[in-house]
């Protein structure tokens, strides 16, 4: 094993080596990490003076830290390069093919190139906020609390991995530095936003949720890692050589998944979709689980939070609360009367975002979405207890009449979703990362399709025509 | 040794070589002859266990190329198209760093490196830049990390492409060491005289087919037919009621010369010159009139190019 991961470190040293020889990379990373922070220094000495002519002294307080977060973010996307270019650049440079041909495991050429790829970004990182932390020491700005580093600290070290993870699965897959380079966009614009979100946090001041924000990274970046080495193939690193977009290949692929042995319709149902049925009992049951403790979560945080804020509220914030809940839903253009078309059309938007979260973050933002809608009838019925109603009529009234059809359709999306992001991150031999992708989308438009669409449009009439009158009759 | 049936690879809907059978036994070269394009560094790539076959299967110094694909690249030294060598690393470094990866201790990487740099010239340079390598120092710095770790099997792909003919020499020297040392050899090359020179076997593909396999001799008398050999005279001499021996027959004469076309040269020959000293005929020299191997090829590519079906797996 010791041998094992002695080789993790050979091949990561190379690289390192090459790296320290190579002035077209190392002078720019030296160049843009240092100046970096004596400007940021200047910038947060200035901005200071302003914050406390105004007495604003917590955002003064906050500004180092803030200006810390940003300092070790920067040097890691210059060299972001190193891990973008870590499989593709020796692929167009040609020597990989040696290492390749080596008896290396998939998993040490791997974590090898992972490896370099978070070294020189984090020793940037750290040359960064060092440098800058010493020309705050030599000046009277607040200088955060030792607990403080060690969150920003562990934040910088978070985001590095992320994003490298992130970069060697591109490297991976790229067939050219070009291609490889552009997709970096999507590794730095999200993160980007994701350091705003930490930024308000930090300013806001609960740590406990930064905390959670590491946490959440640290996890997305072990995803990334599995789906990296899920997908490593040494074929296609070789085997292909152009990133023609092959129109044909992707509908076909996916038709031939989505159709599958079916030859009609009914066939389609009996054997296609049942087959993607049998496949989802474990997500369901997972599903099943999370639902009931979002449900209970969100009607105890209604029954014990709401009679603590509501005595604070004033009638104006009552109506903007009213008013910010119709608009958001669109319920101010629809009148009083929701229409089944509209009911539908929200529901089905509803899945998307379920698909759309869960294609980006390995189902996690997808479950959140899921677990958003569950949390909302919980805590729905747990203000109607407050107001005096019995949950139990209200939600067989309310909520069961179309929720029988509703509630399915929204756990099928949600578990669908969950498996997609399990099979990404689970080896597929034989199979190219692409060809995994059509097939996961064909069942989950098998799902869509043949099974959630019917079952929406069924609830949606039923909310719009049973529901009401059911629930205005136990009402009154 | 190397073993493969059916051996197959299909890239979306293109079959780059499909259904290759060879063997290959230890102290035996097998030249792979073919256009660029033709599948030999796919081939190749298989053997390596760098690409999973599509069909059939390929066993490399005794281990399955799908399934033991670890054992294979340990016991292969690979020689690829394009050098892949790192420039910014000297080349005592770049062998050390080799000699890590296929683990060999210290002392072994130091006398290995030591050997195989003295032995192809490198060792003034070895504390140099790769990047300040002439293509044929590159070439033999590429050759040498293939031969690093010793191993049973080599797959060497123009393993003299870019060299000066001292160099090239040598590495032809290296070769027929190796193979004499009982090393399983695959050369994948265009230089014909070269392949004539070290191969035992060869083998002709074409669009990722096999169209002939055989022995340089087997080769010349599918595609060349029998072999013919000549009778050179000092002196304008006649044949005066010599017999020619059954399966020999007289294809041309003239005054200093006569040729025979022999089916069967082992058994035929000495009794060609038996009956010709018989005749007193003033004989300079009796030799095979010359046929390359690139003779071969040429007249197999421009069959197969013409549409001869019945070439392929003849």
């Amino acid at each position: 094993m010791r041998d094992d991961l002695r080789v993790i470190w050979l091949i990561a040293s190379r690289e390192l080596r090459d790296q320290f020889r190579d002035w077209r990379i190392l002078s720019p990373l030296l160049i843009l990490t240092l100046a970096f922070p004596v400007l940021m220094n200047e910038v947060a000495h200035q901005a200071v003076a302003f914050f406390a002519k105004y007495g604003t002294n917590l955002i003064a307080d906050r500004l180092v830290p803030f200006s810390v977060l940003i300092i070790g973010f920067f040097p890691i996307t210059i060299s972001l390069v190193v891990a973008l270019e870590s499989f593709v650049g020796e692929k167009e440079r040609g020597t990989i093919e040696p290492l390749l041909s080596a008896p290396l495991e998939n998993w040490q050429l791997y974590f090898g190139k992972l490896l370099v790829g978070i070294l020189t970004p984090l020793a940037a990182s750290f040359l960064s906020i060092g440098l800058y932390m010493f020309m705050v020491s030599h000046q009277r700005l607040h200088m955060p609390s030792f607990y403080t580093m060690i969150m920003l600290m562990t934040l910088t070290i978070a985001h590095a991995i992320l994003m490298v993870s992130a970069a060697i699965v591109i490297s991976a897959q790229s067939t050219s530095v070009r291609a490889a380079n552009l997709l970096a966009s999507f590794i730095v614009i999200p993160v980007a936003v994701l350091m705003q979100g930490e930024s308000v946090l930090m300013f806001w001041g609960t740590d406990q949720v930064l905390w959670l924000a590491v946490a959440a990274v640290i996890v997305m970046s072990g995803l990334l890692v599995r789906l990296g080495i899920s997908h490593f193939e040494r074929e296609y690193l070789l085997g292909r050589e152009f990133d023609s977009l092959n129109w044909r290949w992707i509908l076909r692929t996916f038709w031939v998944s989505f159709r599958g042995e079916a030859k009609s319709p009914f066939g389609w149902y009996r054997l296609e979709v049942r087959k993607v049925m049998r496949r989802l009992a474990v997500p369901m049951l997972i599903i099943l689980t999370l639902a009931v403790m979002g449900y209970f979560a969100s009607y105890d945080w209604a029954m014990v939070n709401i009679p603590r804020l509501l005595p604070n509220a004033s009638t104006q914030d009552m109506k903007e609360l009213v008013n910010g809940a119709r608009n958001s839903t669109g319920l101010a253009q629809t009148g009083q009367h929701l229409s089944a078309a509209f009911i539908f059309g929200n529901n089905v938007r509803a899945t998307f975002l379920i698909l759309l979260g869960g294609a980006v973050s390995f189902s996690v933002l997808g479950l959140i979405v899921y677990l958003v809608n569950v949390g909302l009838i919980g805590a729905v019925l747990g203000i109607f207890k407050l107001l005096g109603y019995s949950p139990a009529v209200l939600f067989a009234a309310g909520l069961l009449p179309h929720g029988i059809f509703e509630i399915p359709a929204l756990m099928l999306s949600s578990a669908i979703v969950l498996q997609i992001g399990a099979a990404l991150v689970t080896p597929q031999t034989g199979k190219s990362m692409g060809q995994v992708v059509l097939e996961l989308l064909a069942d989950w438009a098998k799902i869509f399709l043949g099974v959630v669409i019917p079952l929406l449009a069924v609830a949606a009439v039923i909310e719009a025509y049973v529901t009401p009158s059911i629930l205005l009759s136990v009402m009154k | 040794m190397i073993e493969t049936q059916d051996l197959s690879k299909q890239f979306n809907d293109f079959w780059a070589v499909e259904g290759v059978t060879l063997s290959v036994k230890p102290g035996q070269i097998l030249a792979l002859l073919g256009q660029n394009g033709a599948g030999k560094t796919t081939t190749v790539r298989m053997l390596t266990a760098l690409l999973s076959p599509t069909r059939g299967w390929a066993r490399v110094a005794g281990y399955d190329v799908s399934r033991q694909g670890g054992k294979v690249r340990a016991a292969v030294g690979v020689l690829t198209e394009q050098h892949g060598l790192y420039m910014r690393m000297t080349g005592v470094e770049y062998l050390d760093f080799f000699g890590k990866v296929y683990r060999l201790d210290a002392d072994g990487r130091k006398s290995r490196s030591d050997y195989l740099l003295d032995y192809f010239g490198l060792a003034q340079a070895s504390s140099h830049r790769i990047g300040e390598y002439s293509k044929g120092m590159r070439q033999k710095l590429a050759l040498a990390r293939a031969l690093m770790h010793e191993p049973p099997v080599l797959l060497l792909d123009e393993p003299t492409s870019a060299m000066d003919p001292e160099s090239a020499r040598l590495v032809r020297d290296e070769i027929a060491r190796l193979k004499s040392s009982q090393r399983t050899i695959v050369i994948c090359t265009h230089n014909l005289a070269e392949a004539e020179t070290l191969a035992d076997i060869i083998a002709i593909i074409y669009k990722g087919r096999i169209l002939m396999t055989g022995t340089l001799d087997e080769l010349k008398q599918k595609v060349l037919g029998t072999p013919e050999y000549e009778a050179l005279f000092s002196s304008p001499w006649k044949l005066n009621g010599m017999k020619v021996p059954d399966g020999a027959t007289l294809i041309d004469r003239s005054d200093f010369r006569l040729r025979f076309r022999i089916e069967n040269p082992r058994e035929i020959n000495p009794l060609m010159l038996r009956e010709l000293a018989a005749m007193n005929a003033p004989l300079v020299a009796f030799q095979e009139v010359p046929r390359s191997l690139e003779q071969v090829y040429l007249k197999v590519m421009a069959e197969v190019q013409a549409s001869r079906p019945e070439m392929i797996h003849a």
